[in-house]
């Protein structure tokens, strides 16, 4: 039987790829690796289709044949080809949005506050040289390179679904680092009791940040709990490739089992603080929306009920799904809440 | 060939026509003819259609003060044909809502019309604009008498209803709404001056 490194293979080149023998016809892709992206030659079937047989691969070969921990390494250059990306078990099998929905439909006010003002506005923006500053309650603290603090964690892939607080959602190929690996590595003491997250604040460089619609910079929290349940990821890609500055380049949070508004981007600041943290939407509307965001389709948001989901991509005449509490990731975090009011605690 | 002659089968067309094109194109961009509705059509028709209703609802306001500051009595023949269109656009954006949106799921859709103020708002909106366009035949209007003037002066609640739906929507850059509600301070502004004027 054959058998296949667990590592996602993307067919493209650079260091610590994996050459790996395509197996069915239909995937094999033979043109200069170079001119080849990822979301190129999978279709959303051909992508799914692929994990199947990974993860059959990964089934016969055993964790003998698990390629070994590599040290993240994060190309500068716009959709690279980010090398040695490890699959993970907590993504899900559903058909991933195309890469044009990933990337020009979203919500990062610093850009603008349209859908489609991100992708308009943030193609000249320059997500290098990046620095990200650790402080507070933590044994190891200062201000890292970017490369320098991705660099000693593996990447994976982490096929999640996303939902926005606006009721729709989307499932969105990540590429990320573990956050709960990222925040042990700084030995956080016994008072880090949240962790806090900010956004670059320069209005040069983000020109939705010259109107104030929201309290400049954008911040985000969650409990160390939290921050350290092994769903989170810093994430610095999307479809195996570099993260594109719309989506939050060159890092954002991903907490798939609270909404959207939670994947803080253009992370510049890590805090570890003793009580809960200001949070960008609950200072904007603090009757709308609450510290926690977990998504829950019981909890109404007063705009827009919160009990079904219209799922992009699904097409005109598809009905909106029901949405699921924790964003149907209850079994990894249902317990951080259980002695919890999430009525009141929303 | 008059004025009348002229504005009925000249005029009146190409503006009949132009009122059209903001839905043209929606259908073009929905079939990818002349462009893109984008990641979420639904949302994408939601808003376009909700944001023409609304234009015609200010056009239609504008089309009295406009008759007022340059004497041109014409204008008045086209009034009833842009409140026409305004009632055209929101009623799509409502039946998009309806049908599109909720899929047409009456308990999500009387929950958002109870729970959600802002759609209760927009609803009462097209109710009002419902009654003034079933009686706008000029036949109706003769037999209404004074009735039918006092109906249609809920255009300025429409105005009023309209603008308010559209800020508790948004999230939080209000910039938009705030034009609109400009706009339709201007458009009852100048009525109420020349009230206090004519007293």
């Amino acid at each position: 039987m054959r058998t296949v490194p667990e590592t996602v293979q993307y067919y493209g080149s650079g260091p610590g790829l994996i050459k790996q023998t395509p197996v069915r016809s239909r995937t094999v892709l033979i043109r200069k690796p170079a001119d080849i992206r990822p979301s190129e030659i999978t279709s959303k079937d051909n992508y799914l289709n692929r994990r199947d047989f990974m993860r059959a691969g990964a089934i016969a070969g055993g964790a003998a044949l698990a390629s070994p921990a590599m040290a993240a390494m994060v190309p500068e250059t716009p959709r690279a080809i980010i090398p040695g990306i490890i699959k993970n078990p907590f993504s899900t099998d559903e058909a991933p949005n195309s890469y044009e929905d990933v990337t020009t439909y979203n919500n990062y006010y610093e850009f603008g506050t349209g859908k489609d003002d991100p992708f308009r506005n943030a193609q000249n923006f320059e997500p290098r040289p990046w620095t990200i500053t650790v402080d507070g309650h933590a044994e190891k603290t200062g201000t890292f390179d970017f490369d320098d603090f991705v660099k000693p964690f593996d990447v994976e892939e982490r096929i999640y679904r996303m939902r926005c607080v606006e009721a729709w959602s989307m499932v969105i190929p990540w590429v990320g680092i573990s956050l709960a690996d990222v925040v042990k590595s700084f030995k956080p003491t016994s008072k880090a009791k949240y962790v806090a997250f900010e956004t670059l604040q320069d209005k040069t460089r983000m020109p939705g940040q010259r109107r104030r619609v929201l309290a400049w910079p954008y911040r985000e929290g969650m409990t160390i709990e939290e921050a350290t349940n092994p769903l989170a990821i810093l994430a610095v890609g999307v479809y195996g490739e570099v993260l594109p500055n719309q989506n939050g380049a060159p890092i954002r949070l991903v907490v798939p089992w609270k909404y959207g508004l939670k994947g803080i981007k253009g992370i510049v600041k890590i805090s570890f603080v003793e009580n809960q943290p200001e949070t960008s939407w609950n200072l904007s509307a603090p009757h709308e929306y609450g510290f926690y965001a977990n998504v829950n389709p019981e909890v109404s948001h007063p705009r827009w009920s919160q009990a079904r989901e219209r799922r992009i991509g699904a097409g005109l005449f598809a009905a909106k799904q029901p949405t699921l509490m924790f964003n149907g990731y209850g079994e990894q975090v249902a317990h951080l809440y259980k002695d919890l009011d999430l009525r009141r605690n929303f | 060939m008059n004025t009348l002659t002229q504005i009925r089968f000249i005029w009146k067309p190409i503006v009949f026509l132009a009122c059209l094109v903001p839905f043209a194109l929606a259908i073009g961009d929905l079939f990818g003819i002349t462009g893109s509705l984008g990641a979420n059509p639904i949302e994408e028709l939601q808003d376009r259609f909700g944001n023409w209703g609304l234009r015609f609802v200010m056009i239609t306001l504008a089309v009295t003060p406009l008759r007022k500051i340059t004497g041109k009595v014409w204008l008045l023949r086209f009034r009833r044909m842009l409140g026409l269109f305004a009632f055209f656009y929101i009623l799509i954006h409502f039946l998009n809502w309806f049908i599109l949106d909720q899929g047409m799921l009456w308990s999500a859709i009387v929950e958002d019309l109870v729970e959600r103020p802002y759609i209760t708002l927009g609803f009462t909106a097209l109710l009002l604009l419902t009654a003034m366009a079933v009686t706008s035949t000029s036949g109706i209007r003769r037999r209404m008498g004074k009735r039918w003037d006092k109906l249609h002066y809920s255009v300025y609640i429409v105005g009023v209803l309209g603008v308010w739906h559209y800020w508790w929507q948004v999230k939080a850059d209000i910039k938009e709404p705030l034009i609109y509600a400009a706009i339709l301070a201007v458009l009852l502004g100048y009525r109420l001056v020349r009230r206090q004027q004519s007293r």
